[in-house]
């Protein structure tokens, strides 16, 4: 990259003429070229379209027309996003041919504030991973030390934006797929409360949790990302119909007289003593800059983690089942319509997909729904309930966003292991609230931690002014 | 619940999903999904009788739009990135005739 690291850094810089949009995308480009063979963020550049996104904002610029709040910012998307004819994969064989017909509202919004798009980046298949090793195309590592994960599923653009190839990235967070891997790679991620982004275009995992949410290496950024792709969209029936707060005017406030918590539950028991003095140092910079701190005990968090698993697959099984060979690019042929579809999906997904569809089938299936998925959602119930009644007393509470830092790339083959990497992510998804991972120091190995930040339904202003006092914090630390 | 599955019952669901799971890759996905069930078991020791199940965080009832003609996805463009296309539709094997 120039200079110019951050997104409101680059706007500024393009907005003024002092550099191109142009020459600010030939740099993105030029590392990506130098470093992404190691790293493996991207799975397709989107050369052509970045180059005429660039040229529309040199255009603007020229003619004294407002180029938009992200003049010139190179971006990268997740590949599970809507770019229209250009490869939309989730990371699987089974979409590999298919270009979509549209783009996803959340392109269009960003294009619109002059924003120029890279990339499309590396998933676990659908989604559904914790790691980016589950990708049909191969794993993406760390930046910060390529020998691990950078965790999952959006590692692609988490990564992207960890080896400052972009300032910025989407990913989606569905039971943590933006945090956690915010969190091992250094940088901000948010998810945002659910209905506040639009999901036109995104390929649906789970409808009842999935969230897009931004990558970026600062709060300000992140924020500024969230105001732009926030807000209502009548192609999404789910998006909420009320007009959003937006975050950027109210950024700097501070915490003073805000009445912070730990979640005990999610602060204890399984997470290694690095990334929890990580968060209480955290704690202790939100007490210095005014606020109170207490802990709170939020029981039913425990059971996010066994819930979240019944859940997701059940939703993830219905959403998949479109998949069939028939509109999607990907076929193999057989003798009847039945055959055809087997042999396409057999051959189109990978092992944890199949994995996660067999136990949504199961999990849904006659005589044992109210069992497993009847139960698990009375059990998202009991969470929400908790949680609203610690928000009675709370504005925002904190706890990590990971278990640990970014561990060995195959270091986690069982699948039981790599699910335990969501549990301190998943309560917010299950409850539909916003959370944010902020880098806060680092491990006792040298590798980036991240504190969770999270807040009840549309609490994302507070959010991010916590996230803002903890960043400079952090700064202070190094 | 029992919070295992049985090899049977994974061979079964494979098929409800249309999905062919390899006899060598029986014992693996039996084990890996009992394993998840055995998790989901922790569920039963909570008392829910009176709780309401959540289908979705943010519930919006009878969500409507202007009913207005606004151009829709073209169809050959649609139709572009489907396998096989004739006519204007899918084409897809014949339907009917023997299972799988």
């Amino acid at each position: 990259m120039s200079s110019h690291t951050t997104a409101v850094d680059v706007a500024a810089a393009v907005r003024s003429g002092e550099q191109t949009a142009m020459a600010t995308l030939e740099r993105a480009y030029e590392a990506i070229a130098a470093r992404d063979d190691e790293i493996h963020a991207f799975l397709h550049l989107t050369r052509e379209r970045a180059q005429a996104d660039a040229a529309r904002v040199d255009e603007a610029v020229a003619a004294g027309r407002e180029p938009g709040r992200l003049a010139g910012v190179p971006i990268a998307l997740k590949d599970n996003m809507c770019t229209v004819g250009e490869p939309t994969t989730c990371s699987s064989r089974i979409l590999e041919r298919w270009r979509p017909p549209y783009d996803a509202t959340v392109v269009d919004r960003l294009e619109a504030e002059g924003a120029v798009i890279v990339g499309k980046t590396n998933l676990d298949e659908f989604a559904m991973g914790s790691s980016t090793e589950n990708s049909a195309f191969g794993p993406t590592r760390n930046p910060h030390d390529t020998a691990k994960v950078p965790g999952g599923s959006s590692g692609g653009s988490a990564a992207a934006v960890a080896a400052d190839f972009v300032p910025l990235s989407l990913g989606s967070d569905t039971g943590g797929s933006i945090r956690q891997p915010a969190a091992l790679c250094g940088v901000v991620g948010v998810k945002p409360t659910y209905g506040a982004v639009s999901r036109y275009g995104l390929v649906a995992f789970a409808s009842s949790l999935d969230q897009i949410g931004p990558f970026a290496t600062t709060v300000e950024d992140a924020a500024l990302c969230f105001d732009i792709i926030s807000g209502h969209d009548p192609l999404d029936a789910t998006s909420i119909p009320t007009p959003l707060t937006p975050t950027l005017p109210t950024l700097n406030d501070g915490v003073s007289g805000l009445r912070v918590a730990i979640i005990d539950e999610l602060s204890g028991e399984g997470i290694d003593d690095d990334v929890i003095a990580r968060t209480e140092e955290a704690a202790e910079a939100l007490r210095d800059a005014g606020a109170t701190v207490e802990h709170v005990s939020i029981p039913a968090t425990i059971y996010g983690l066994a819930a979240y698993y019944l859940i997701a697959p059940a939703e993830a099984s219905s959403n998949l089942a479109r998949f069939d060979g028939v509109r999607y690019g990907h076929r193999v042929e057989g003798a009847n319509v039945a055959a055809m579809n087997v042999a396409t999906r057999s051959a189109g997904f990978g092992d944890e997909v199949k994995r996660r569809i067999m136990l949504g089938t199961y999990a849904l299936s006659s005589g044992y729904y109210d069992a497993y998925y009847g139960k698990a959602q009375r059990v998202r119930t009991l969470i929400a309930n908790e949680f609203a009644e610690a928000y009675e007393n709370f504005d925002l509470l904190l706890s990590p966003t990971s278990p640990s830092t970014a561990f060995d790339v195959g270091a986690k083959s069982d699948p039981m292991a790599l699910y335990m990497c969501d549990v301190c992510t998943i309560p917010s998804n299950l409850a539909g609230h916003p959370a944010m991972s902020v880098p806060f120091g680092v491990g006792d190995d040298g590798l980036p931690v991240g504190v969770q930040v999270l807040a009840p339904m549309l609490g994302e202003p507070t959010m991010f002014r916590a996230a803002k006092v903890l960043e400079a914090a952090a700064k202070g630390m190094s | 619940m029992s919070g295992e599955i049985s090899r049977e019952e994974v061979a079964y669901v494979a098929s409800l999903a249309r999905l062919r799971i390899e006899e060598s890759e029986l014992d693996m996905f039996t084990e890996q999904l009992s394993a998840v069930l055995e998790t989901a078991a922790a569920l039963n020791s909570l008392d829910l009788h009176d709780v309401p199940p959540m289908a979705q965080p943010y519930p919006l009832a009878n969500v409507f739009r202007p009913d207005v003609v606004v151009p829709s996805l073209d169809r050959d463009e649609v139709l572009a990135q489907a396998p096989a296309a004739e006519e204007g539709r899918f084409r897809v094997p014949p339907a009917l005739g023997e299972a799988p």
